[in-house]
């Protein structure tokens, strides 16, 4: 199992656009993929789920703590670590 | 046959002739039965979500070429949401507990709605309208009802609904859709955006019992301009409004010929020529005048339809729109502008005396801060990707700017800190309707990014005279010398702190003043839309140098009369 915790810079937070290629990043894996917003209450839900991620609410500054298991658990981490520090691309 | 008038809202402007098709959409009842095996529940409903991904995608496709990918990605969102593994997992717990298929989607989509539904930020909240709206797709399909009934019109018509889902308004085909006219809805219902959108002509708010007066194929005349449906019109109806469909047709042709030209003095002076606007669906009106921007928007009919204020996204989604009707123009919002003699419910107003001396414009803005803030987010939210502006009516007094810029200011903290995406360099400027705001143009330009002269209220405070007073209304004079010598002042003083002024008053669009405030230096020139061709024909006539000569003379008499008598005979001479 591989965890990281990460800080959202994007404007918008994991909503919209950057929510949807976060979920279809996670769904190229394999792993067990679980994402958690640090800065807000709540629990670990399903990254795969966009209606999950979505209830994370999610906003730019926050924090969220990202975990994978499975066989392609590091890869999958590093992929969804560099969607978000990246700011989904976004200029 | 006797032919029969109904009246609603009018909400998207055009004339339609044709047959009724009343639609009305499947019940979405669920059976009582035995549940099949936990197999064959889930591959019932995989086949729906594979029906539904198809549907989604060609409704993507359609909305994408009749409007934009901006409309149109939401039925992308649909579709990412159709492949959730939440409601996949929810939907099998309950098939695995012995419900069917229909039973434990429909639990499902509750469930999940609900954990949207109550979160603070209103965007994430939003999307729980999305995930029920799949939902119901689904279950559609699971019951085997067809898209919408809506796929049964086979000829050109006039669609009668109770109410239009978004769905079922894009789900619209252009070909056969002539308009739509529903019972429910209002102004600013999505329903009625997306018609303007399309350019369809729509008709909302007939009230109950519409489609008993109404049956498919019935013969209906609907004018989207006043709200009128006509059933069953006889052949000397019908061949009016085929008149005037035809006239209107040909009118906007040739509207639109010369509504594609930049305003530009004889000398080559370039000068806006924009549109007053009160509602979001003048937008289109304006552009189809020729409009080369929005100089003043009202808001007042978003705070005195209800009995509670607008919200921000409502306010928003109208805003957006007629940002995007005006596609890249300058729009200049101006901030709530409402006053005692037409108090909203919701606001606590005083007995006053003289209501337009009282409690009214800015002055409520800057005393209700909440409800100054929600409109002042709604703007700058919308304006992200546009040319807009916002704009304060009825300042009389340094202060009172500062203040309320200081209240633009904490907005933009919010929205930063909340991540909200909005636009942070809208100018911001005031209306000229006071004398006193007249007097200090050059103090107030050092926090105001631009003028708009308001005719009517600063002849009213000017001549010290009520309009609405048959006993004194005479004094009403726009082109008196002491108002004209007020708009000099202005445009002088703010051009000489480098700013523009502009006039957004009944006088910017009336032929006999046009001249003078031309050769005052005036920038931009907005008005009624019906008003704009025949202003853009008259400036592109006139030099600057000639318009100067003119405003000299004007100025050179004592009374409005003979000011109005001398430009009577400039203008026949023209």
């Amino acid at each position: 199992m591989a965890e990281a915790t990460i800080q959202v810079k994007n404007k918008v937070g994991l909503h919209a656009r950057p929510a949807a290629l976060f979920v279809q990043t996670a769904n190229k894996f394999q792993s067990k993929i679980k994402v958690k917003n640090l800065t807000a209450t709540g629990d670990l839900v399903d990254a795969k789920s966009i209606i999950m991620v979505l209830t994370l609410g999610v906003m730019k500054d926050h924090e969220v703590l990202i975990q994978t298991d499975g066989i392609d658990a590091d890869l999958a981490l590093d992929a969804l670590k560099s969607l978000i520090e990246n700011n989904f691309s976004e200029a | 046959m006797m032919e029969k008038t109904l009246k609603g809202i009018p909400v998207s402007d055009g004339i339609a002739i044709g047959p009724a098709f009343c639609y009305i959409p499947a019940e979405l009842t669920i059976p009582v039965c035995a549940a099949g095996t936990v197999d064959e529940e889930m591959a019932r409903f995989d086949t729906a979500r594979e029906r539904a991904r198809i549907e989604l995608q060609s409704l993507f496709e359609a909305i994408e070429k009749r409007a934009s990918k901006e409309e149109a990605a939401i039925f992308e969102a649909h579709q990412e949401m159709l492949s959730d593994p939440a409601l996949e997992g929810k939907v099998r717990a309950g098939v695995e507990i012995g419900q069917t298929a229909e039973q434990a989607l429909v639990k499902a989509i509750e469930e999940l709605s609900d954990l949207l539904v109550g979160m603070d930020n209103e965007l994430f909240a939003a999307r729980a309208l999305d995930v029920k709206d799949v939902g119901r797709r689904v279950l559609r399909i699971l019951l085997r009802l067809p898209d919408t009934a809506l796929s049964t019109v086979t000829e050109p018509s006039i669609i009668i609904a109770e109410d239009m889902s978004p769905s079922d308004t894009a789900s619209l085909d252009p070909k056969l859709t002539l308009g739509f006219i529903t019972s429910q809805g209002g102004l600013t219902s999505h329903s009625a955006i997306l018609a303007r959108t399309l350019g369809l002509p729509a008709i909302v708010g007939m009230g109950n019992g519409l489609l008993e007066k109404v049956s498919s194929g019935l013969p209906i005349v609907m004018d989207g301009r006043t709200g009128e449906m006509i059933l069953e019109p006889d052949d000397e109806t019908i061949a009016r409004y085929k008149q005037i469909k035809a006239q209107r047709e040909s009118h906007l042709l040739s509207l639109k010929t010369a509504a594609k030209k930049e305003t530009h003095t004889s000398n080559g002076r370039r000068v806006e020529v924009a549109a007053n606007i009160g509602e979001a669906l003048s937008a289109r009106e304006a552009m189809e005048h020729g409009a080369e921007g929005i100089g003043l928007l009202r808001t007042e009919f978003l705070y005195l339809e209800d009995t509670q204020p607008p919200s921000e996204e409502k306010q928003y989604h109208i805003y957006r729109e007629i940002f995007e009707v005006m596609s890249g123009r300058p729009v200049i919002v101006r901030t709530l502008d409402i006053g005692g003699d037409k108090p909203p419910s919701y606001l606590p107003f005083p007995d006053e005396m003289n209501p337009f001396l009282g409690w009214r414009a800015i002055r409520i803005s800057l005393d209700e801060p909440e409800l100054f803030k929600t409109q002042l987010r709604a703007i700058l939210r919308a304006a992200v990707g546009h040319h807009a502006r916002i704009m304060f009516p009825m300042v009389s007094d340094l202060d009172e700017l500062r203040r309320a810029r200081e209240i633009v200011e904490a907005v933009k903290r919010d929205l930063e800190l909340a991540s909200v995406e909005f636009a942070a360099d809208v100018p911001v400027g005031i209306m000229v309707e006071t004398p006193a705001a007249a007097m200090l143009v050059d103090v107030l330009a050092e926090v105001s990014d631009f003028f708009s002269l308001g005719t009517n209220d600063l002849t009213q405070y000017t001549m010290a005279v009520d309009r609405g007073n048959a006993k004194v209304s005479g004094l009403f004079q726009p082109l008196h010398p002491a108002v004209l010598r007020l708009i000099r002042q202005t445009i002088d003083a703010g051009h000489a702190k480098g700013k523009w002024v502009g006039m957004c008053g009944e006088l910017a669009g009336m032929t006999k003043a046009i001249p003078i405030l031309l050769g005052f230096g005036l920038d931009e020139f907005s008005m009624n839309p019906r008003a704009i061709p025949e202003a853009k024909n008259l400036i592109g006539k006139l030099t600057d140098e000639k318009a100067r000569d003119i405003a000299g003379q004007a100025m050179s008499f004592g009374t409005a009369a003979e000011i109005e008598t001398y430009m009577k005979g400039v203008l026949a001479l023209l």
